[in-house]
């Protein structure tokens, strides 16, 4: 419908599209990706900082406090160290790989926010864009898969610094990830099994029609998916791989500057994906709290983009407040957990879903 | 036009990958070359409107076999191509036999699947009504029920692998 020159925009902003139908194919979901990156760059930046605070406050101390009020700037003033410190390059190192591996972590982790849901729609200046990049309908799978693909970077990593450390710490940390890769896709399985559909909106739009968010019809799953992220983003107490007592710091021990810096983003990068799908998942996406309880219907003024984020932080602080408080696991009892007992947990949450989706 | 442009792009990309694996002088590249060869098919994948399948091809081939693939080559770390043994105009000849083989044999498969145009319509309703509105589930589907052996077949030959890997693995105590 060919309107130019009229003022037919004036009656309606939406109609705006009439006008230019360009804007809804192309310039909004740039728009959404350039947010979107924005946004989460910027949260993994002010991660470290939270980090550090919350720990320190679990230590009984103050954390950074120097560099802005409370300490607010340091994260750019970590970025601008990093950015200046000298980049080496281990003789005999295959460069083009050496390279390569900070590029394949930090990849994964950022586009598998392309299907996660903020919110379903909202309207903003007369558009109504729904808060997601992409609903593809196997959203889950994608997300499973993108972090599947960021094995590689920690391979690399070890294998590109041409020293028996990293190449070890490289492999361990490898076969740790690909081991809870197991464990998680098995509790994701029974997930999409109660949902019934692989999409990451489909599965809120299930917990909707359901009535209540699936951490309390499928509990078992919610510890196992949060033990097995645990794992997965080589956090306490599974972070042996990179801790500094262990193997001179693991996989990036021969890393500095930019690169290095590239691999701790990466870490808080895929620490916000799997809380991201956690919330997704069991905590109702950007549902408010008891979805079925008319009586509690004023929290509807809270828009659902607030509630997600709200409950992504709640992981997020779950997972610092985890790392300041337990100890670090063993390599043995570390595989011991993935195989011997997160698997067959999540086995036999798959069979009892199976049954009861069945029977009921 | 456009899917012919993308088409052509991707299979340009995928031979390229494919050349580029073999020709490599550095076992690491030449598994970093086969996972971009996979990633490029995985893309076709989608550009087919197969989308569950290039997921899983994704997770399971790149993320997975490719992973325990680079395991094996960064363990053995072989610094130097091992030298060849045979002579080389045997070589070229045998070379030549195996390649013009297969090439027969593809063209005999796509000659075969040409003739056989009338593919089998895919059950669009499931058998008992189960609404089939994408990929994974009517992949689902067709493997719980028409193709249930090979499935349970394919599911006993990894346990049996995964038994002789132990036990060859194991060490005498």
């Amino acid at each position: 419908m060919h309107l130019h020159g009229t003022a037919l925009w004036t009656l309606h902003p939406a109609l705006c599209t009439l006008h230019y139908p360009m804007i809804e194919t192309y310039v909004i979901p740039l728009l959404k990706i350039l947010v979107l990156l924005n946004a989460v760059l910027v949260a993994v930046t002010y991660m470290v900082l939270l980090e550090r605070k919350v720990i320190a406050w679990v230590q009984v101390r103050l954390g950074p406090m120097r560099v802005g009020p409370h300490g607010v700037l340091q994260p750019i003033a970590d970025a601008i160290k990093l950015l200046l410190k000298e980049d080496i390059t281990p003789a005999r190192a295959d460069r083009f790989v050496f390279t390569l591996a900070p590029i394949v972590s930090m990849v994964p982790a950022l586009i598998a926010f392309a299907v996660i849901p903020f919110d379903s729609e909202i309207t903003l200046f007369g558009y109504r864009i729904a808060l997601f990049v992409a609903d593809v309908n196997v959203g889950l799978l994608y997300i499973v898969a993108a972090t599947s693909i960021s094995v590689y970077g920690i391979i690399l990593a070890g294998y590109a610094s041409n020293s028996k450390f990293p190449l070890l710490a490289g492999l361990r940390a490898s076969a740790q990830l690909i081991s809870y890769e197991i464990a998680i896709t098995m509790i994701l399985v029974s997930i999409v099994a109660t949902a019934g559909t692989l999409s990451m909106v489909g599965i809120v739009k299930a917990q909707l029609e359901a009535g209540v968010w699936y951490a309390f019809i499928q509990p078992v799953a919610f510890v196992t998916l949060f033990i097995g992220g645990l794992a997965e983003t080589n956090r306490a107490p599974f972070d042996l791989p990179e801790a500094e007592q262990e193997l001179t710091g693991g996989f990036h021990t021969e890393y500095s500057g930019m690169r290095f810096a590239l691999f701790f983003l990466a870490e808080y990068a895929n620490m916000i994906v799997v809380s991201a799908v956690a919330t997704t998942l069991f905590l109702g996406g950007w549902l408010r709290p008891f979805p079925n309880v008319e009586a509690l219907s004023f929290l509807g003024f809270v828009p659902g983009w607030m509630w997600f984020l709200l409950k992504t932080f709640v992981f997020l602080y779950v997972f610092i407040w985890i790392r300041a408080t337990l100890p670090r696991y063993r390599y043995d009892q570390l595989m011991r957990l993935g195989w011997k007992v997160l698997i067959p947990l999540a086995l036999a949450n798959l069979v009892v879903t199976g049954i009861v989706k069945v029977l009921l | 036009m456009l899917e012919a442009i993308v088409f052509y792009t991707l299979a340009a990309f995928v031979l390229g990958f494919g050349v580029l694996v073999i020709t490599a002088r550095n076992t690491v590249h030449s598994v970093l070359f086969l996972v971009a060869n996979f990633l490029c098919v995985a893309v076709m994948y989608v550009a087919l409107a197969a989308e569950f399948l290039a997921v899983i091809q994704v997770l399971v081939y790149a993320g997975g076999i490719v992973v325990l693939y680079l395991f094996v080559v960064m363990l053995v770390n072989l610094k130097a191509i091992p030298e060849a043994h045979m002579d080389p105009r045997r070589r070229s000849r045998l070379g030549f036999i195996v390649a013009s083989a297969i090439l027969l044999e593809v063209s005999a498969i796509l000659v075969y699947a040409a003739r056989r145009a009338d593919a089998m319509p895919l059950p669009a309703g499931g058998g008992d009504g189960t609404p089939m509105t994408g990929n994974t589930e009517i992949v689902g589907w067709l493997l719980y029920t028409d193709y249930l052996i090979p499935f349970e077949l394919a599911s006993m030959l990894l346990l049996v692998a995964m038994i002789g890997a132990i036990i060859l693995a194991r060490r005498e105590a």
